[in-house]
């Protein structure tokens, strides 16, 4: 018996738009069985997953602030993947923008700096982020660009480091000195924290950044001639050539627009979310959003929609640990059997599985 | 299954060597071989003659096993038999030559050779059998050669030699002088005399209708997946043998006049770049001129520089100096390909797929892909579809581009329609320097006349027209003069009325003697 993989002959929108939805609900299915295997009731922790988030306004609000960082990074992979170019270390250039961006919080800590007004601050550390993210991100694409060195290597593994100077930075010379000895850091004055956007709430100003930047991202990839070289040079890198685009200008805006989305979405969790700089900042938002991008199938709109769906995924993950014990790690294993399911998905709306019995080479 | 009335129609009484019935191949919704019908006799050379597309190359990978015919039936001496795959083909005594070999570059004739035979063979045995096969036709091999060495030609024969081990009663041969010098022809035709005289029966597949004519006893012609009918070359001319193959008649090429010459737009002087990749040409001491109003043929054996040659000529490649490329009085060597065009020049890779065009791109943003710099395709970043889709229904109607939508993804147009569209986006820009390298390849012949027309038409508009083709009929058609590349030098232009075929032959071999200008 043999199984071939025959390109269908042509191609459906309607299929191409349904195949991450039906790779959703395959997920889900198998996220089921594990959970009965683990002898909880799989219909309760359906409830407990996927509805209870849906149906409490603090947890809808949750959703929106975990979503924005998702939405804000995915994008930004979006550059690249379309690009042809593979960026896995938005974790790390997350964490180089809420760092650098932090920094400023902590400089200006107890209105040091502030004497023509804090009104500069967020602004400056919002840009600071940016910035962050992307140098960071410039060094795969530098090394890929004049070395030609895979940049799936060198961005996955600099997630280490970001990760590691942040640890040695806030239990070092960050560290809050009235502190307890704990590894965090002070506060930020309130001139360096995003405002919340209504009292009471948890939403605060940096979750209005992510349907910005997908408008945004969405006009670039449609209209400009930008977006235009991003994705020929990702399809046929050739004809971009011929077409006189330059690849390795392409290829380090794409990292550094991506660098410096995730830099923002970093700046944005430290200074909204978190309102210090602690060892880790991201529940490995860097990486679920490798998941948002491909669900969202690399177009903004569809990133939207992508970020929204995994931030339940957090939010009822959290709620399981509590309502169920079930372990944190069964969330970032969904997250997983998700990502393969939308790949697989992608694969067969274009290609249809032909199974041939017998024999025959 | 219908036997008796199946050998009626076949020729003579003779019972055919190997026979189609009423074969079909479907592949999915489209149909590729429509119940085609062909009788190979011993002792004949058989031509299979159609456009791009027709359906030859599905039909013969049905005789050699690759292919599972969906309806008809193959006959073997007149009884049906199946074909799982080639080993069976090959046991049967039926062999094919690819038009792509598949040799192993570092390892020797023999070697290569070795590779294919049965395990039950020995290795020592070889290169006696070769040596005696090379000499029973011709074929000249010397069995401890490494092939890297060799020319197409003489890779062509080690393919033959493999086949001719196997002793077949049949030979396919696709496309073989695609890649062969006029003279390397010339003795491939020798070879193949002498296997036909052995009682061999030869399916030779190829569009050169001359050849056809010289070689083949009957031609059966195929035209979108039928079969259009069996005849004899050598009582048709190749006007009507084409006008069979593309179902109607071919417009004549108004052939190129004596026309004035305008100033020199296209200026090569003293080109010489390393090869850019391992296996790729270097470029030596390229110079040539082209004038206004004239067109300039590049000839020359694939992969003696062509590509190298044309990037350079783009830009996709620079030189080293300024001044090697001048482009109407412009020095442009070290600029790359926008640069270029805004000196109005154009250009036509080879490769339509991926290099000329983007195939998963529409045709109004391939238009965007060469001709973004120019008429007001962007403003302040933003791209002008409205204009880039009026551009490329232009281009689809002057052209006679058959697309099944109105802005249809470049992939899902054919080849030859591709390949209008990406020479009509260059010549409808106007160009006063157009380069084009293998205009026609692999077009259907009433395509390539609309294409040869129009870079005639360009030519009279006072444009500089640089062609860099393998197909010597094509060039000595339309030009007004040819150099020949071989491994990366450029022999002195030769004026196309007064040169032979022969002489132009001999400098693709590399033979060109003293007249080297440089």
């Amino acid at each position: 018996m043999r199984i071939d993989l025959e390109a269908r002959p042509k191609r459906s929108t309607l299929r191409e738009i349904l195949s991450p939805v039906a790779a959703l609900i395959v997920a889900i299915a198998i996220g089921g069985v594990a959970v009965a295997i683990m002898g909880r009731s799989t219909l309760t922790a359906f409830d407990v997953y996927f509805v209870e988030p849906l149906s409490q306004f603090y947890s809808l609000q949750a959703i929106a602030v975990k979503a924005s960082p998702l939405i804000l990074i995915a994008v930004g992979l979006a550059f690249c993947y379309r690009a042809n170019l593979w960026n896995i270390g938005a974790e790390g250039q997350f964490i180089a923008g809420g760092a650098l961006g932090g920094w400023l919080g902590l400089v200006t800590h107890d209105g040091a700096y502030q004497a023509i007004g804090g009104w500069w601050i967020l602004p400056a550390m919002m840009l600071l982020g940016i910035i962050g993210g992307a140098l960071y991100a410039m060094v795969p694409a530098v090394l890929r660009v004049w070395l030609n060195v895979s940049e799936i290597l060198t961005s996955l593994m600099l997630v280490y480091v970001a990760q590691l100077c942040l640890d040695w930075l806030v239990r070092g010379p960050w560290k809050d000195p009235h502190g307890f000895n704990f590894p965090v850091t002070v506060n930020f004055d309130p001139e360096a924290t995003l405002p919340i956007l209504f009292e009471g709430g948890t939403l605060h100003l940096g979750v209005l950044f992510a349907p910005i930047v997908v408008i945004v991202a969405a006009i670039i990839f449609a209209k400009t001639i930008f977006g235009f070289q991003v994705r020929l040079a990702g399809s046929s890198p050739k004809a971009a050539r011929f077409g006189g685009f330059d690849d390795k200008r392409i290829a380090l805006a794409a990292f550094a627009i991506s660098g410096g989305l995730a830099g923002l979405a970093g700046v944005a969790e430290v200074s909204g979310k978190i309102g210090q700089v602690l060892t880790t900042i991201s529940p490995g938002y860097g990486f679920s959003a490798i998941i948002v991008a491909f669900l969202g199938r690399l177009s903004p709109v569809g990133i939207f929609i992508g970020g929204l769906v995994l931030a339940i995924t957090f939010v009822g993950g959290e709620d399981a640990q509590i309502a169920l014990q079930l372990p944190g790690d069964l969330t970032l294993a969904f997250q997983g059997v998700l990502l393969i399911c939308v790949l697989a998905a992608d694969v067969l709306a274009r290609y249809r599985l032909r199974v041939r019995l017998g024999g025959a080479s | 299954m219908a036997q008796s009335d199946a050998t009626n129609e076949g020729h003579g009484a003779a019972t055919p060597l190997l026979a189609v019935r009423n074969i079909t191949k479907r592949f999915g919704t489209f149909t590729a071989n429509d119940h085609v019908n062909l009788d190979l006799a011993q002792g004949e050379v058989h031509a299979l003659l159609g456009e791009n597309g027709a359906g030859k190359s599905t039909l013969v990978k049905m005789l050699y096993g690759i292919l599972a015919p969906t309806e008809g039936e193959i006959l073997w001496m007149g009884a049906p038999i199946r074909l799982p795959n080639p080993n069976a083909a090959r046991a049967l005594g039926i062999g094919m030559v690819f038009q792509h070999f598949s040799l192993f570059e570092n390892l020797t004739v023999a070697e290569n050779i070795a590779l294919v035979m049965p395990s039950s063979q020995k290795l020592d045995d070889v290169p006696d059998k070769i040596a005696e096969i090379s000499r029973a036709y011709g074929m000249g091999l010397e069995p401890s050669r490494p092939v890297w060495t060799l020319s197409a030609g003489e890779r062509q024969r080690i393919e033959i030699a493999r086949c001719l081990l196997q002793d077949p009663k049949v030979l396919i041969l696709d496309e073989p002088t695609s890649v062969l010098t006029p003279q390397e022809a010339e003795k491939l035709f020798e070879t193949l005399e002498r296997l036909k005289a052995e009682g061999r029966a030869l399916l030779y597949i190829s569009h050169h209708l001359e050849e056809v004519q010289r070689l083949c006893d009957r031609a059966t012609i195929l035209r979108l997946g039928k079969m259009v009918g069996t005849c004899n070359p050598r009582v048709e001319t190749p006007r009507s043998l084409a006008a069979l193959m593309v179902g109607s008649e071919i417009k004549e090429i108004r052939p190129a006049g004596a026309h004035e010459l305008g100033p020199e737009r296209l200026i090569v002087a003293n080109l010489s770049l390393p090869s850019p990749e391992l296996h790729g040409v270097a470029l030596k001491n390229v110079s040539a001129s082209v004038k206004g109003g004239e067109i300039f043929g590049v000839a020359g054996v694939a992969g003696n520089g062509q590509s190298e040659f044309f990037a350079a000529l783009s830009g996709e490649t620079l030189a080293r100096s300024p001044n090697a490329i001048v482009i109407d009085g412009s020095p442009v060597g070290t600029f790359g390909i926008g640069a270029r065009r805004a000196l109005n020049a154009g250009f036509v890779p080879e490769e339509r797929n991926g290099h000329a065009a983007a195939p998963d791109f529409t045709l109004s943003d391939n238009i965007v892909l060469s001709g973004h710099a120019s008429g007001g395709m962007t403003r302040a970043g933003f791209i002008n579809a409205a204009l880039a889709k009026e551009k490329s229904r232009n281009v689809i109607a002057s052209f006679d581009v058959r697309a099944a939508a109105p802005d249809p993804l470049a992939r899902t147009l054919s080849g030859g329609n591709l390949q209008k569209f990406v020479v009509g986006r260059e010549i409808l820009r106007g160009p006063s320097v157009l380069v084009i390298n293998q205009p026609t390849w692999g077009v259907d012949v009433a395509a390539a006349a609309t294409i040869r027309q129009a870079l005639l038409d360009l030519c009279a508009k006072g444009a500089a027209v640089l062609i860099i083709s393998q197909d010597l009929d094509e060039l000595f058609e339309i030009c007004d003069r040819i150099a020949v590349i071989h491994t990366g030098e450029l022999s002195a232009p030769l004026p196309a009325r007064s040169t032979t075929r022969e002489e132009v032959g001999l400098l693709m071999a590399g033979m060109g003697g003293a007249d080297h200008a440089h």
